[in-house]
């Protein structure tokens, strides 16, 4: 319900007499939270898990996100599952350019948060955040399917709060909001901006 | 299957000219293995290949080691005449080995069962455009791991089909397992460092004098988009 408008109570007294009411903002993210259609594709062993909870036992439709597209046009979500090398970073950030408005990323796993066990190789990507913003992050190594479906929750309880006006509306409905971010380039000896500077900004560590 | 110093005698007596040393590796592996000379190199594959008591004909394993220049220590005992006297005396002596890239062939055969054999080719020095003879026309699983071998350590082989970076971008410059190799400097966002990480990572923090080596996480600047 958009900016308490109506009373909870008088809503709840009308839906018990058969009258159901709600605004156009709480029914246009009830029909995009329940309505997620993944990007098909993995990049290494968080992708296995993945599978997992596409599959019949964990079972991802219960939540209305089992269709995976193989196409980014059609994709709302990218489930970022596996480690990110340097030479696949811009091949992903090209992926989430070509998806369409709105669109959501899930980091799965150490790797895609932060590098994880391979942060210190000279070939891999100290995260995806470096390049893209990121919604959801799940830790793991790799994330259980239950974490990956407590990740999908989480992002629909993110979309539900979203707002169609305002100041602080959706980034989607904000045309100052940026929908593409500069691909990396392959440069001499790293990616070219290593970091687009602004989607990340690390904490300030200070210390002597 | 035949001793490596038999395999050796025989290759050379079959091949005029070629060269071949024994390398011992003393300690638990226990894993001798030939060096070869480059100039003979495709003609000594070629005999361990098709030779009819070796047949070595499944290249399992191919890598490379950058040695880089080292000082070899040896202490030998002298007799010396010292003060009109007849001593032992030890001896060291320096000498200088200058580093050099190697490429490592793991070789088996399938026909007679046996294996491994190791063979070895050094280059010339560690310059950037060291060369070595591609093995790939005698055994083609060596394909690609003389490709992640030109991509890691920068040797070229000559006679290679296809000699392109494997794993790294064909941009790269550098070849990673090198050990002078420096990589590039992300350590801006290190958490819990230690070691080598930590000292990358010192060159990104704000000196604090008045907290005298306490650590403090502060708040970032903060996200700028909304998603």
């Amino acid at each position: 319900m958009s900016e308490g408008q109506m009373d909870e109570a008088l809503r709840r007294e009308l839906q018990r007499q058969g009258v159901w009411v709600t605004s156009m903002q709480e029914l246009y993210n009830w029909g995009r939270k329940n309505s997620i259609w993944p990007l098909q594709f993995g990049l290494a062993c968080c992708a296995i898990e993945m599978i997992a909870t596409a599959a019949s036992r964990y079972d991802i439709a219960r939540f209305g996100g089992e269709i995976f597209r193989p196409s980014p046009r059609q994709a709302d979500l990218m489930i970022v599952a596996g480690t990110v090398t340097k030479k696949m970073a811009p091949q992903i950030v090209r992926l989430y350019n070509q998806m369409a408005d709105p669109k959501y990323v899930i980091s799965m796993g150490a790797c895609a948060i932060s590098g994880g066990p391979f942060k210190q190789g000279y070939n891999v990507l100290k995260g995806i955040d470096r390049y893209i913003p990121v919604d959801v992050y799940i830790p793991g190594c790799p994330p259980r399917p239950e974490a990956l479906l407590h990740a999908f929750m989480e992002l629909q309880r993110k979309i539900d709060e979203q707002k169609l006006t305002g100041a602080d509306k959706a980034a989607h409905l904000d045309p100052q909001q940026p929908s593409e971010f500069p691909v990396p380039a392959f440069g001499r000896h790293d990616l070219e901006p290593p970091a687009n500077a602004d989607v990340f900004q690390p904490p300030k560590l200070e210390r002597v | 299957m035949e001793s490596l110093e038999q395999i050796k005698d025989r290759a050379e007596t079959a091949i005029p000219g070629a060269k071949i040393d024994i390398v011992p590796n003393p300690g638990p592996a226990n894993q001798p293995s030939l060096l070869i000379d480059n100039e003979h190199a495709p003609a000594i594959a070629k005999f361990l290949r098709d030779d009819a008591a070796l047949r070595l004909d499944f290249c399992s394993n191919v890598t490379g080691v950058d040695w880089l220049d080292r000082v070899a220590k040896k202490t030998v005992k002298v007799k010396k005449v010292v003060d009109g006297e007849e001593k032992e005396v030890n001896q060291t002596t320096e000498e200088k080995i200058p580093g050099y890239l190697e490429a490592v062939y793991h070789l088996y055969s399938i026909t007679h069962k046996h294996g491994a054999v190791i063979i070895r080719m050094r280059t010339e020095d560690r310059a950037a455009g060291a060369r070595l003879p591609s093995l790939t026309p005698i055994w083609r699983s060596a394909e690609f791991q003389e490709r992640e071998i030109y991509d890691l350590y920068g040797i070229r082989f000559d006679g290679h089909p296809d000699l392109r970076r494997i794993l790294m971008w064909d941009e790269f410059e550098d070849h990673p397992m090198r050990k002078d190799y420096v990589q590039p400097d992300d350590f801006e966002w290190e958490p819990t460092p230690h070691d080598d990480v930590l000292a990358r990572a010192k060159q990104h923090y704000t000196p604090r004098p008045e907290l005298d080596g306490a650590e403090k996480i502060t708040a970032g600047s903060g996200d700028t988009l909304k998603r």
